[in-house]
């Protein structure tokens, strides 16, 4: 079969198509069925992990899917004392994983950190995240996620709550939903968080459908998917200005009361206080579930960038 | 008009940067990087009268031919200049500027968070033009969008 992510880069899940992406959640499926099994498909090889900005969950999800595929794993991270935190550059830090290893995982706190890794680095790069703008391995993620929860993407409603401005796992979920055939889909958050211009840029020049609003309650009752996202500090500039905004999109029981029974709510995590322990032992919550999808999604990634059967 | 404020509004050979929008005949002259240091002889007006615009400004720079890179810099400055190559006091090539359709390195990107803006990192800015009226570009790295006048 056509493997159009042999050897390619991931920058931003754009850069996909459903057909693509399909491919990508079949692989899924094959390496949840190796569950718990080592799988050698890259033996031999070296996966570069390059962690710029604090992260706990994504870097353990790539290093635990390379691991499991045979890959040995080699990492730098902007919290060692290592050349990287003295100061040297990215690009430097780039050219000499590359000498090292056959494929490198980036996050970075600036916007087009992993575009411009992409450019310089011969092996692939993978986006696992840069500044407020692309976070595609967590939007493959989400879609998979709702595909095996809901046995489809398409025709479902969706809610998407909360920072469409700064969460760039958020608007990286939409972004992949621009791809699918979605019913409704709602973009909740107050004023300040509404996505940024480029991005409703992009949605109408694919003639992508939403509606903006401030309020989840009048329309929690036609949703299917709920979309939670943090709502970060370190992206506001004026700490007063987050306190005020953070505690207005909480989820709790008493939003979920007039949801529908099948509703799911999703959230990249870590969360703080955006969704209510009280809400993780109904049948709605579903980001647990989405959390332990993300191991054998980056393997599917990472065997289909090595052009490897698993 | 006297003899001596006749000489002082031509040049015999050079470049005429006409049909600037009112007030920004320095942008432009910022944009060729052009301080007064260089010692050209440059003449700037601004805010004179225009048919077309109403009021524009107009700079003329004796001895200085513009390269394409820098006709693409006055077009960023100011998309509604015209350009003539003067010889001779008399006007030999006039164009119009257009929007280039790619800059590279020439645009700086507003998001401060962009990679193009990080120190020590060995990247030029590099933006796309999208849509027409008005121009805007987009930067290739971040995403954000930047208006032209
Ligand atoms: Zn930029």
């Amino acid at each position: 079969m056509d493997n159009p992510f042999k050897g390619s880069d991931v920058v931003s899940v754009l850069d996909f198509s459903r057909r693509d992406l399909e491919l990508l959640f079949e692989y899924a499926d094959r390496a949840q069925r190796h569950a718990g099994s080592k799988l050698d498909a890259l033996r031999g090889k070296v996966v570069a992990l390059a962690f710029f900005e604090p992260s706990t969950r994504t870097r353990f999800s790539f290093e635990v899917a390379a691991k499991r595929l045979g890959a040995d794993v080699i990492s730098v991270s902007g919290e060692e004392a290592t050349s990287v935190a003295k100061g040297e550059s990215l690009a430097d830090t780039v050219r000499m994983l590359d000498a090292y290893s056959d494929l490198i995982v980036v996050r970075h706190r600036y916007e087009g950190a992993a575009k411009l890794a992409a450019e310089i680095a011969e092996s692939p790069v993978v986006n696992g995240g840069d500044g407020w703008q692309h976070h595609p391995t967590q939007a493959m993620i989400d879609l998979y996620t709702v595909l095996k929860l809901f046995g489809t993407i398409d025709g479902l409603n969706y809610a998407l709550l909360g920072d469409l401005r700064y969460g760039r796992a958020i608007v990286s979920f939409l972004y992949g939903l621009t791809r699918f055939r979605p019913g409704a889909v709602y973009l909740v958050s107050p004023e300040p968080l509404r996505p940024r211009r480029e991005v409703l840029a992009k949605l109408g020049e694919l003639g992508f459908k939403c509606e903006a609003t401030c309020s989840l309650e009048p329309i929690i009752g036609e949703v299917d998917v709920l979309y939670v996202s943090r709502v970060q500090k370190e992206r506001f500039p004026d700490p007063a200005e987050y306190e005020r905004l953070r505690g207005s999109y909480v989820v709790n029981l008493r939003t979920l009361s007039r949801a529908k029974p099948g509703l799911k709510v999703l959230h990249p995590l870590p969360r703080v206080d955006e969704i209510a322990h009280e809400v993780d032992g109904t049948p709605h919550a579903a980001y647990f579930y989405q959390a332990s999808l993300g191991v054998p999604v980056r393997m599917a990634l990472l065997s289909l960038i090595s052009g490897v059967e698993i | 008009m006297s003899s001596e404020v006749s000489r002082f509004a031509r040049i015999r050979s050079g470049t005429v940067i006409d049909h600037i929008p009112a007030g920004r005949a320095l942008e432009v002259l910022r944009a060729l990087g052009i301080s007064g240091r260089e010692g050209y002889r440059t003449i700037v007006l601004m805010n004179v009268e225009s048919r077309k615009l109403g009021r524009k400004d107009v700079v003329k720079i004796e001895g200085k031919l513009l390269d394409s890179r820098e006709v693409a810099l006055v077009a960023l400055a100011a998309l509604s200049a015209t350009i003539s190559t003067v010889e001779d006091f008399e006007v030999r090539r006039k164009v119009r500027v257009s929007a280039p359709d790619e800059v590279e390195g020439l645009l700086k990107c507003p998001n401060p968070t962009c990679i193009t803006n990080k120190e020590r990192e060995p990247v030029r800015s590099r933006f796309r033009r999208v849509g027409g009226r008005p121009v805007e570009y987009q930067c290739a790295y971040c995403g954000t969008m930047v208006r032209l006048e």
